[in-house]
Formats: structure tokens, sequence, C-alpha cells
């Protein structure tokens, strides 16, 4: 538990100073005008022990500006929600992170993100080490179309972490077990991973990112394909990594943003609107934005 | 309610549309059976009538007749001498032993008339046959011969043509000496091993499918090894690698282009760098392997780059999360999962490079090769070309000759295309 409040009692201070910076706006008759109102980031989006440094990261895909100037801090062993209204960019940001957006050509990323001291987007840095340390988790479960030991496997394989055989095994029992997947599908590891269901998938695709361990695991909606079963499994989960890794979750339930997370951080048209600790976020947002979106007045 | 009276609810005006929708369905699904139909009786068409001209080809008449291994007829006295038995007459064995069956073929007309009913390739058989047992000098034993073609063809008629006179090539004479060895058991018709031993040759009756057949075999052979892996990296980097900007979209265009291209503009290039600058030699299977490759390299790269398409972005970009380098995504992850596309796109390639005839007339493989091709750099035909030749002879048995070469070449096909089939299978079957 101790592990777990450190870094958010060591922000409070940090960010103290930007809470003052910005007093809550008023007047909810200009709602429909909200992008005018948005302005700088509120709250505490630094952190004392930062794993990732995000700083003035614009966006673009061709000439359309998806993420306008964000800065913030992921700290080490955080879990941080990125939630916000569908479009908003919460994907875009978070591919920012291991450079999956290169993949898109016509996206564009300005502005300075590191992993501790390394330069994430320096153009001298190839995407393979970076990627071994910052994984990925994506919306719709992605297994390989092979097995569910090949699956997990596969990240341990092609970086050459393993020599034996034995050491491999252990691996993927690991993982799979971190996962929380290992007593349902230790019979038939050599079964198809695509025959598993939708949340056993996405487990696997959880466990086939720690098996590289990873320092930073990027998750973008885990849990959007499954159902209450799975998602409260998956949630346990996040919270349980949380003491080895540095999580970074897109999510749009605020409920499991309000469960997994030590920061939210509230994304509105591109722009960071707010970023708070958890409770304070669901319980007494700083920002008319973000309580409208809480509330579930737009979005 | 109210209105119920007016206007039909939605239901009763689903109902209503229902029995024409149902209507539509049936007809919908009438024309798609009759379509298979169709092809279906034109595919049975087409085999009925190959198959009822072409099946007698498999079968050859063979005629018996005492010979007499004489040294002094032959002009040979030791038979295991190799120029001896080079230079010996055998003709003239067939010629004394024909002379004393049929002692009434007296004039000169009549004696060739009598000679031409064995082919003249029997003499062949008798050397092979003095070769291997020398005991055969002085004795006499019964030989099986091929019999000369116009023979073979009254032979498999007679009985079409029973009571009318057979309105082949061979005279009155020639059928009653034929009819007299019919009665004395001296004819017989077997499997024609020829025609599956050996080359082309201007006699039906010796004239073989295998040269052609090995020449399809190796000029595909050379066409598979470069078009394959050509085809498919080209793809790959196209797909995988290629900016998207004006010159990939030129080359795409040029590539579109090049699949409409009529084949024979592919064998005049092919004769154009191949043999005219490269000097090569005409009628390999080497340079119609290459000029194959021209043509079915865009066919192959445009169905490699839609399977690779078709590989879902889900499997590429788990690959790159995990920190797969881009070769790695590509070797690990997309080709495995494009390959039984590829290989669609392959065999419709293929099969048609083995049915292509045009663009190999253009580099001399329509050459008449008696040779059995054994490597891509011995002269050969294809046995399109093959079947092209053959149609165009005169001789009568060359027309079964022609629908067996086309059986020969239709099981290939069909042959190759199974097997592609199975390989597709079973990388498929790795879920
Ligand atoms: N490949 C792309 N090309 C062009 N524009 C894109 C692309 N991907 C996203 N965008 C645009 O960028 C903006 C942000 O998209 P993004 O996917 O990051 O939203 P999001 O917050 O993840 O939404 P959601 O909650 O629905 O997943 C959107 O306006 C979207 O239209
Ligand atoms: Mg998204």
């Amino acid at each position: 538990m101790q592990a777990v409040n450190t870094p958010i009692q060591e922000n409070e201070k940090l960010n103290a100073n930007t809470n003052e910076a910005e007093r809550k706006p008023s007047g909810a008759e200009q709602m429909n005008d909200s992008a005018a109102k948005v302005g700088k980031t509120v709250g505490k989006p630094f952190a004392k022990h930062p794993k990732m440094t995000m700083r003035n990261v614009d966006v673009f895909y061709g000439d359309k500006q998806a993420i306008h100037d964000v800065s913030l801090d992921i700290g080490k062993n955080e879990v941080v929600a990125m939630i916000g209204p569908s479009g908003c960019g919460k994907s875009t940001f978070l591919r920012c992170l291991n450079r999956m957006n290169d993949t898109i050509e016509i996206c564009k990323v300005s502005g300075e993100i590191k992993l501790e001291e390394l330069d994430v987007y320096h153009p001298k840095q190839d995407v393979v080490p970076l990627r071994a340390r910052v994984g990925i988790v994506f919306q719709k479960p992605n297994p390989f179309p092979k097995s569910i030991y090949d699956n997990v496997a596969y990240g341990p394989r092609i970086h050459g972490l393993v020599e034996r055989k034995t050491d491999l095994d252990e691996i993927v029992e690991n993982s799979l077990r971190r996962a929380s997947l290992w007593e349902e599908v230790k019979d038939r590891l050599h079964a198809p991973g695509t025959g598993l269901s939708g949340g056993q998938q996405q487990r696997l695709c959880i466990a086939r990112t720690i098996a590289v361990s990873p320092e930073v695991i990027l998750m973008d909606e885990p849990c959007s394909a499954l159902d209450p079963i799975a998602t409260a499994k998956i949630e346990e989960l996040i919270t349980e990594l949380s003491e080895k890794f540095t999580i970074a979750i897109v999510t749009h339930s605020m409920q499991q943003a309000a469960r997994v997370s030590h920061r939210t951080a509230y994304f509105h048209m591109g722009k960071l609107v707010e970023v708070n600790d958890t409770k304070r976020v669901f319980t007494n947002p700083e920002h008319e934005l973000t309580e409208a979106y809480i509330t579930g007045r737009f979005g | 309610m109210t209105n119920s009276n007016q206007t039909l609810s939605t239901a009763e005006k689903v109902n209503q549309s229902l029995q024409k929708r149902y209507r539509a369905e049936k007809r919908f699904r009438a024309y798609g059976i009759s379509a298979i139909a169709f092809g279906l009786l034109c595919l049975v068409v087409l085999f009925t009538d190959i198959i009822s001209k072409g099946h007698s080809a498999f079968l050859q008449t063979y005629i018996k007749l005492e010979i007499t291994f004489d040294p002094v007829e032959m002009g040979l006295d030791d038979p295991t001498d190799a120029r001896q038995l080079a230079m010996a007459d055998f003709d003239s064995l067939i010629r004394n032993a024909l002379k004393e069956q049929f002692p009434e073929a007296s004039d000169r007309r009549d004696r060739r008339a009598l000679y031409a009913v064995v082919s003249n390739g029997a003499a062949f058989k008798l050397r092979e046959q003095l070769k291997a047992d020398p005991e055969l000098l002085n004795q006499t034993v019964p030989v099986w011969m091929l019999a000369d073609d116009d023979i073979d063809t009254y032979v498999k008629n007679r009985e079409d043509a029973q009571g009318e006179t057979f309105a082949g090539r061979i005279s009155e004479k020639q059928m009653g000496w034929v009819n007299t060895l019919i009665e004395n058991d001296q004819v017989e018709s077997r499997f024609n091993t020829t025609f599956f031993t050996s080359g082309d040759s201007r006699e039906p009756e010796q004239a073989g499918i295998l040269g052609a057949l090995m020449g399809s075999l190796l000029t595909l052979l050379v066409t598979i090894l470069l078009s394959f892996p050509i085809g498919v990296a080209a793809a790959v980097y196209l797909e995988e690698y290629a900016p998207q900007n004006k010159f990939t979209d030129f080359i795409e265009v040029n590539i579109n282009n090049l699949a409409a291209v009529p084949s024979i503009i592919f064998g005049l290039l092919g004769l154009a760098i191949f043999i005219g600058f490269f000097e090569m030699q005409r009628s390999l299977p080497l340079v119609g392997g290459l000029v194959l490759t021209l043509m079915t390299l865009p066919t192959i790269i445009i169905s490699s780059r839609a399977a690779i398409k078709a590989v879902p972005p889900s499997v590429r970009d788990a690959a790159l999360g995990l920190g797969a380098s881009k070769m790695q995504m590509v070797l690990h992850h997309v080709l495995p999962l494009a390959m039984p596309g590829m290989l669609t796109g392959a065999i419709i390639g293929f099969a048609q490079a083995l049915g292509e005839t045009a663009p190999l007339l253009m580099i001399g493989m329509v050459a008449f090769v008696v040779d059995v091709p054994g490597a891509i750099t011995d002269p050969a035909t294809a046995l399109p070309v093959q079947i092209f030749l053959w149609s165009d002879s005169p001789e009568r048995a060359f027309v079964e000759r022609t629908s067996a070469a086309i059986m020969v070449l239709l099981a290939f096909l069909i042959s190759m295309n199974t097997l592609a089939i199975w390989l597709r299978r079973r990388l498929e079957r790795r879920w």
C-alpha cells in the first residue's frame, strides 16, 4: 500500500503551485463554446519521480491538429487514467509514448517525450528497444494466430531475452500467472490463442506484453470489449501490476478510472484540461469541463 | 387504431412485400444455378470431345513378323561390334520377312506398299534387340513391331467402317495384307508406351509427348523459381516499405497495365533482350522461363499485394507493439498469414504460363525437337506448342495424338493445381 501512496503524496507538494495558478472558471451558459474555455491545464500534471515526462506535445494528422500542447508526467509505479469524450485524442496521445504513431504516415509529433533520460522522439532513437521498455495493450484483443505459448513467448524470443527453453517456459508461466490466465490455459498451451474467449484473449495480450518485462505499460481501453467479470479481473490485474510497472490507461468507464488509477487526466478536444488525484477528479473537479463530463452533462 | 383502415400497418406492408422478395430471391438463385450449369455443360462437352478423339492414341498397333537375323543380309558378322551394328542394314530383314509372308507382292510399287505396313522405326528396335542379345544371330524369332500410323488408324477404325470401304490413306492391297495379318493373330493393340517415353517425330507412331512435357516442366520450373520470390519481394516492398507518393503510384499503374499486355509482346521483349542482347540460344527452357516470368510477375505482384493488404492491421500493431522490427513483423506474421492468398494468385499465374503458346513461338520454342531435354539449356518445346504443331500436321494419326496431348496438358494442370491447393490448405491449417 505504501508503494502506491508515496508518489501521490509527493506529487501533491510538487503540483501545489499549479493548483493556485488557475481558478475554476464559472458560467455554465457558455458550455457550447467549450474549446475556448480549456485554457491551461489545471491540477497536478507533474510527478516527483517521473517515469515518463511529456512537455508541450503537439500531434498533427496531416494539417489537422489532434493534440495541443500537452504536458504531463507519469510517475514511477503510478497508474494514470486518461478520460475524455470520444475523439478528444486520448489514443493518439497514448500511442505517442511508444511511438506506435510511427505506423501512421501522416502523423507528426513535436514537443518532448522522455522515458527517464531517453529521448523517445530523437531522430536516432530506434523504436525496437523503446517498445521493449514501453509495452502496449490494445483496445481489441489481438492475439497472434499462433498457440497460446507462442503468443507469450514471442516477445522474449525476438528480443533474445532467454537462451534455454526452460527459461522461456518459466517466463511464459510467470506471465500467464501474472495475467491470472495460467489456471485456465495451462492444459492447452499449444492450442491457438485465437480460440480463447474475448476476456481470456485480452489477458493473453496482457501476458504477452508483460513477458518482455517492460517498464511502462500503455493500455488503450483494454476492457471495452469485455463483460463485467472479465473487466473486474483485468482491473484487479492492473492494481497488481502497478507494484512492478508504470501504467497509463485510457478508459471510457469512469468507475474503472476511479477504481484503478492514482491520477486521472481529462482530455478535451486535443487539450489536457485537468490532471488531479483520481479521488479529487471524481468528487471535486477543479475545471468546469471536467465537472460537466463526469456528471454526464456532455461527452 | 383510428387510421388502420386507411393505412396498413408496417407488419402488413412487410408481409405484402415478402412474396415479392421471395420471388426475387428464387430468381436470383436460379441465375446462379444456371450459370454453374452452363459452365459445367461446357466442361462436359469439352472433355467428351477431347477424350472421344484422343483416347485411341493411348493404344498402338503392333505387328508380329518372323525375323531371321541373317548376317549376310545385314552385312554384319560380329554383333558385339558397335560400329558394325550401327552400319548394319536391319530394314532388309523386315523386308525379307514381309516378302516371305506375302510373295504375291512382286512388282516394285506393291513391294513398297508392303514395306510401308511396318513403321520405319522398327529397324531400330531390331538393332537394340540384337545388341542386347548377340545370340540371336542366325536365328529366326517372332518380333512385335510398330505398325505404320496409317495401318494403326485403319486397325483402330476398322470396326466403325464395316461394310463400306475404309476411306483411310491405305490401298486395297495393304488392307488385304493387314486383314490377313489380323486373321493370323499377327496384329495386336497394346498400351502406347512410346507416346509417354519419346520426343517428337515426323512419324506419328514414333512421336511422343515426353519431350514437350519435360520442356514445359523445365520452363515452368524456371518461371516458378524466379517469379514467385521476385513477385512476393516486390509486393512486400510496395505494401510495407514504399512511401506513398507519385512515384509509387506510377509504379502501381504500370504493374496493372503490364498485367493486361498481350503475351506475345512479352515474347517479343524476350526475343530482343535475352536472345538479341544477351545472345542466349533459341528454344531454351531457360529463355522460355524468363519470358514467362516477365509475363506472370504482374499477376503475382497484384495478388500478393492484395493478400498482404488483407492481413489485419491489429496483427501488425501487436507485433510492432512488442518491439518487433519491421522485418520480423513481415516474416513472422504478415507473410505466413498472406501466404495462402499469395499462393492462390500464383497458381493462376502459373496455370496461365503453362498454357501459354504465343511468347514461346517468338523465342523459337516451336522448333522440331526429337531429343527429350534434360536441362534448362537443352533445346525444347512446350506442351501447348506441341499441341499446336501436331494439330497442324496432315497425318490422321496426329489428330488423336493432339487430343491425347491436350489430355496430358490438362492432367499436368490439374495435378499442379491440386498440389497448390493442398499446400494452401496445409498453410491455412496453422489457424
Ligand atoms: N489515422 C488517423 N488519421 C487522421 N486522423 C486521425 C487518425 N486517428 C485519429 N485521428 C483523429 O484524431 C483525433 C483524435 O483521435 P483519437 O483516436 O486519439 O481519439 P480518442 O480520444 O482515442 O477517441 P475514442 O475514445 O473514440 O477512442 C480525432 O479527431 C480523429 O479523427
Ligand atoms: Mg481511442
